[in-house]
């Protein structure tokens, strides 16, 4: 045994984010932490590589019970991880983020040898990663790579991967998983933190499931299936509604031959096209960082775009702003709700009129009515709050997500966009929240529906469109096609 | 007027004036260096370099050691630099708002402290002033021996510190760490790097270093008189933005400052009825100049002013 | 007992009341803080605290002149300081009020001394070229925050100083009084006078000026839809830039307004106590305004309140260090540490409010 963790239990204010977990780790094996977003698999790795402390419960690695209190700690003990998001500097370069944890006062003295160090570790292990470089010039999956030979250049023996392939493509993921491989051939262990249940099969040894912060079972891959993982991972058979084919209507949105830049200047959107009808659902699936985020960012006039036209009820409102967007009764519920579809300093009712053409018309606001109006959509959304005057940093994730769509909802649009309306919510709320997109549908409005969460694409979508490098590459009614299909688009394999 | 200007005995009094008059900027500007790097805006040193006056005068007048006196002042400053940890590190209080309560503070005490040890004197109580310290042989080139090598100890304590300050910043791993937490603290606190303490060191480094500089204008006039600082901290911020974080840079930054104070102070001296107010006010518009980026892009410290906050 | 008492509270009151009651609080215990502290300083001078501090309050309230001198005083706080609250709520770190006030007493003084008219023409023509050249200053810095992303507290920072030399060469150079001896302008014509409002003081016009327009920033944040366009753009541009706010729009006309109200500062010295420009004609009200707006919170009534306070602590000093010869700088220390306190507990407000959320 490598590692035990035994009972470990973590409160975040009130909510129990792990529940008396075990896992334990034998050498040389991967192991998946598989669970869905807030299952407590995040939670459970940071408090092994010490960033959070435990309010209760063990940790034996190499059968000897230790107390990890900061990463620094971790390291020590030849534990790495590998964030979710990376924890490189930009603006250093590739050698300077390698050494950055154990360069002392003077290790600039014996700077050729920790050059020499890391270029033979680089060799041993096959990467190619130039030293000297910036990070910020390199691709997601080079500094995926960096941060894996950091862990390495720390000696690490166990490895915490999170969510390592939601950025990747699949031939990008293919190379990653012949990296662990690699490494575990040479007796690295490995946890592997995925929702992904393929991955999960074709890579690793034994599979702990956690839901709603407890582990739920421990199996080996080899005697179990997709299937039951599933179940497993979500507790019962999934039971979200799929959406019935609708009547579908006039065009109401159409976007002809349309680029723009991101936020490097880069060309990210290159001659998109599409046509969205009444009462038709557009899922656009896509490994994230492909355009859809700029693609949304268009329509809603919160980017401009560089060339192309979009058409919304026969008007061209390309590079409109926001607000005159949102006057073509256009809704927008932003992938990002904390940081742009909600004020997080504001109440809950001045959340609610943000951007609402009802209160943004005159000189004046009327507070009361905005208190009435908010009081309404509280009652109508069922959004757990003690109030509309307390403010929108005191809501969860799926409540706050519940006002932003109540509030755009209520404008009554002719045409919704939704980037990732669910994720990082819990089932409950996902549920709810597919069911107001599908009762939207059935009134005649068009939808365009973003997110990377396939399933969430096959289940609601009329028509699906891949998008890739910044191009729809393809696009097909859902009825016709599988998660296969689509997966191999996703990867730009026509 | 010019021909009074273009002699050799003024300019080289002029270039003499101007490294000194620039010692205690730079000398300040270079913690700020360290502070800003951090992660942390310190406004605050206007405040730190006036307390480290008051804390060099009081120390040598009572010691009558100059050396006493430095240490006064740069103890001071760095408990000056604690505060402002506390309120913005562990308090998490708005930086600018902090440094601005600070020089409040600051101003307040002085003067309060001032009239309570030495009491309302028709005379004001004096110290002895630092005394030139020509450096042996290269004190007799000509021109630069007279601009450079005949300056006082701290003058030459400065300059060192520049070269010292930027080897450290740039070749070594303290160096490399507080960029680490200026940039992007949890990216550095998973390398196992304790932002708070580097925070903390660097904030309290830059007030001990922002005292010193305020000693030092204490010990070049040799007297004490309310708010003598008189803009100067505030000054050194924007050399610590002039010279792009950088310690040659700044120090270049502060040796304009310099340059254009001790120029105005000859032209009036002079009595020339030439605005002086212009080349007051010159050193300013190059510094917003330069913060428009007109004369080319550069790098803050991406986390400068964003307290860290860690959830346990 | 203490946290027994929070617990108590926190689950017996509702919630807003309970908000209001934890700031309450913070505030008390920052001023009882403060003014601890400063008893320390004060007894380690050798002197009784209780005496120092009647000293300052009879000093302060101990004649109607010297009520009056307080509102003279806060006048330009009140101004300066409500400008810096609107920019701060608007997302604009303005430190530049310093100098907005410099450039408004410049404008005021340069009408004043070239035109004579009568008052009716002539006194809104000094409060809106005064209003104009604090707005027009403070969109300089803002212009290049807005447009080009440029950090704007040392911008401001700078702009303090050149608005400070350019009115020292004003006063010495070519508006400086041809018969007097001091650098400092001409008079201004009577007509660009602010009235003395009460006989045989110093208390002008400007006052009521700087309520009225205390109440209408209340009224504006309180009522309008450009109060909240402000608020939100200062709390996220983003999100308010997603709610169809004119971001750009916004913040130039806080910044205008903010740098107006400062500019109004420096009208009111000018033509209210000097009638005329010398050199350091505001001696840091930019700066203690600062400190007025943090202490109130950014609140514009709350602005009134701490503008007051802060004045008065000014006027009650004279007399106190004439009395008990203690330091009148003592009250510089104690208003730097009641805002020190409340700036340092703002963490333990959210702490506490939090916890009240969450239950």
């Amino acid at each position: 045994m490598l590692l035990e963790m035994k009972n470990i239990t973590k409160h975040f204010s009130g909510i129990k984010a792990n529940d008396g977990i075990d896992l334990c780790l034998r050498k040389g094996e991967i192991h998946s932490l598989l669970g869905e977003n807030g299952a407590g698999k995040t939670t459970l790795m940071n408090i092994l590589y010490g960033l959070y402390e435990p309010d209760q419960g063990e940790i034996y690695f190499k059968e000897k019970p230790v107390k990890i209190k900061s990463p620094k700690e971790a390291i020590k003990l030849g534990i790495g991880m590998v964030h979710q998001h990376f924890m490189l500097i930009p603006a250093f370069s590739v050698l300077e983020n390698i050494v950055l944890g154990s360069c002392s006062f003077l290790s600039f003295l014996k700077l050729k040898e920790i050059r020499k160090k890391i270029q033979d570790m680089i060799n041993i292990y096959g990467f190619e990663v130039e030293l000297d470089v910036p990070v910020w010039q390199l691709s997601v999956g080079e500094q995926q790579r960096i941060e894996i030979l950091k862990t390495l250049y720390y000696g690490a023996q166990l490895l915490i991967l999170d969510e390592p392939t939601a950025v990747l493509t699949p031939k990008e993921t293919e190379d990653f998983f012949l990296i662990i491989k690699s490494l575990v051939h040479k007796g690295h262990s490995i946890i592997f933190i995925t929702h992904k249940l393929k991955e999960v099969m074709s890579i690793s040894h034994r599979v702990t499931v956690l839901r709603g912060g407890k582990k739920i079972e421990t199996i080996y891959t080899s005697k179990t299936n997709e299937f039951e993982l599933a179940r497993l991972m979500v507790g019962r058979g999934i039971t979200l509604e799929s959406k019935k084919p609708s009547s579908i209507g006039n065009t109401v949105i159409e976007v002809k031959n349309l680029y723009a830049l991101d936020d490097r200047n880069l060309n990210i959107l290159k001659d998109i096209n599409l046509k969205i009808r009444e009462g038709e659902i557009f899922g656009i699936a896509g490994v994230d960082g492909n355009g859809q985020k700029e693609l949304a960012e268009v329509i809603t006039g919160m980017r401009k775009a560089t060339g192309g036209k979009i058409i919304i009820n026969n008007l061209n409102v390309t590079n409109l702003n926001p607000g005159e967007i949102s006057m073509k009764r256009v809704a927008h519920i932003p992938e990002d709700r904390k940081n742009t579809g909600a004020i997080m300093n504001f109440t809950i009712g001045e959340n609610a009129i943000l951007g609402h053409p009802d209160f943004f018309k005159d000189f004046f606001l009327n507070y009361t009515k905005v208190k009435e109006f908010s009081d309404s959509l509280i009652k109508n959304y069922a959004i757990k709050t003690a109030g509309s005057n307390s403010p929108a940093w005191s809501l969860s994730g799926g409540n706050l997500q519940k006002l932003i769509i109540g509030r755009e909802l209520s404008e009554k649009p002719l045409f919704i966009v939704a980037v990732h309306p669910t994720r990082g919510l819990d089932l409950g709320a996902i549920e709810y929240i597919h069911k107001m997109l599908i009762k939207e549908c059935e009134k005649g409005v068009a939808i365009l529906l973003i997110s990377t969460d396939l399933n969430e694409i096959l289940m609601l979508s009329d028509t699906v469109g891949v998008i890739y490098k910044g191009q729809i590459i393809d696009q097909f009614p859902a009825k016709e096609t599988s998660v296969e299909r689509i997966g191999l688009l996703m990867a730009g394999v026509m | 007027m010019l021909d009074e200007i273009l002699t050799a005995t003024f300019i080289t009094g002029l270039l003499a004036a101007a490294v000194r008059m620039a010692t205690p900027i730079l000398l300040t500007a270079l913690g700020e260096i360290y502070t800003e790097l951090s992660g942390i805006l310190n406004i605050g040193i206007e405040g730190t370099m006036l307390a480290g006056c008051l804390a060099g005068f009081i120390g040598t007048y009572y010691t009558g050691s100059i050396f006493c006196g430095i240490l006064w002042g740069i103890i001071t400053g760095g408990l000056m630099g604690l505060i402002m940890g506390i309120l913005s590190i562990t308090l998490q209080a708005n930086q600018v708002a902090c440094g601005i309560i600070l020089n409040l503070l600051s101003l307040g005490m002085t003067s309060f402290i001032f009239r309570v040890v030495f009491g309302v004197t028709i005379l004001p109580p004096n110290i002895k002033t630092l005394t030139p310290l020509p450096l042996p042989i290269i004190n007799k080139i000509p021109f630069v021996g007279q601009i450079l090598f005949q300056q006082n100890l701290m003058v030459y304590i400065t300059f060192l510190l520049v070269l010292l300050s930027s080897f450290l910043i740039f070749k070594t791993g303290w160096g490399l760490k507080i960029r680490a937490v200026g940039e992007y603290p949890l990216a550095a606190d998973t390398m196992g790097i304790n932002v708070y303490n580097i925070r903390y060191i660097c904030v309290i480094a830059g007030g001990m270093l922002a005292g010193m500089g305020g000693t030092f204008l204490a010990m070049d006039l040799g007297m004490f008189v309310d708010n003598m600082i008189a803009g100067r901290g505030f000054i050194a911020l924007a050399s610590v933005i002039f010279g792009r974080w950088k310690p040659h840079g700044v120090m270049a930054g502060a040796l304009i400052f310099g340059l254009a104070d001790a120029f105005q102070l000859r032209l009036q001296a002079l009595g020339y009825n030439f605005p002086h107010e212009v080349l007051l006010m010159l050193p300013y518009v190059l510094t917003i100049i330069i913060l428009t980026g007109i004369l080319g892009k550069s790098h803050a410290p991406a986390a400068l002013t964003q307290p860290y906050i860690k959830e346990k | 007992m203490f946290k027994n008492l929070i617990k108590k509270l926190s689950t017996e009151f509702d919630k807003n009341k309970y908000f209001i009651f934890i700031k309450l609080c913070i505030v008390i215990m920052a001023f009882l803080i403060a003014f601890l502290l400063t008893s320390i300083c004060i007894t380690a001078a050798g002197a009784n605290p209780f005496e120092v501090f009647i000293s300052i309050i009879k000093g302060a309230f101990g004649s109607p002149e010297r009520m009056t001198e307080i509102l003279v005083k806060a006048t330009p706080l009140i101004f300066a300081g409500l400008g810096i609250a609107i920019a701060f709520k608007g997302g604009f770190w303005n430190i530049g009020a310093e100098g907005q006030i410099y450039l408004g007493a410049i404008a005021a003084t340069i009408v004043g001394v070239k035109i004579n008219l009568s008052p009716f023409i002539l006194i809104p023509a000094v409060i809106i070229s005064g209003f104009l050249a604090g707005g027009l200053w403070a969109l300089i810095p803002g212009l290049l925050k807005v447009r080009f992303g440029i950090n704007e507290i040392i911008l401001t920072m700078m702009m303090n100083y050149i608005a400070i030399h350019t009115a020292s060469y004003i006063s010495h150079g070519p508006f400086r009084d041809p018969d007097g001896s001091l650098p400092q302008t001409a008079e201004l014509f009577k007509g660009a006078c602010l009235p003395v409002i009460i006989n045989k003081t110093r208390l002008h016009a400007g006052i009521l000026l700087a309520i009225f327009l205390c109440l209408l920033c209340y009224l504006i944040f309180k009522k309008t839809l450009l109060g909240y366009k402000i608020k939100a753009v200062g709390a996220n541009p983003r999100s308010a830039f997603y709610g169809g706010i004119n971001v750009f729009n916004t913040m130039i006309i806080t910044i205008f307004i903010s740098g107006g109200l400062a500019g109004l500062a420096g009208m009111g010295e000018v033509c209210g106590i000097h009638y005329r420009l010398l050199d350091g004609i505001s001696p840091g009200y930019g700066y203690t305004a600062i400190v007025v707006a943090l202490l109130a919170r950014l609140h514009a009534l709350w602005i009134l309140l701490a503008a007051v306070l802060f004045a008065s602590l000014d006027i009650g000093a004279g007399f106190m260090q004439r009395t008990t010869g203690i330091p009148s700088s003592i009250v510089c220390i104690i208003e730097a540490l009641i805002v020190i306190c409340i700036l340092g507990s703002e963490i333990l407000e959210r702490k506490l409010m939090r916890k009240k959320v969450e239950k």
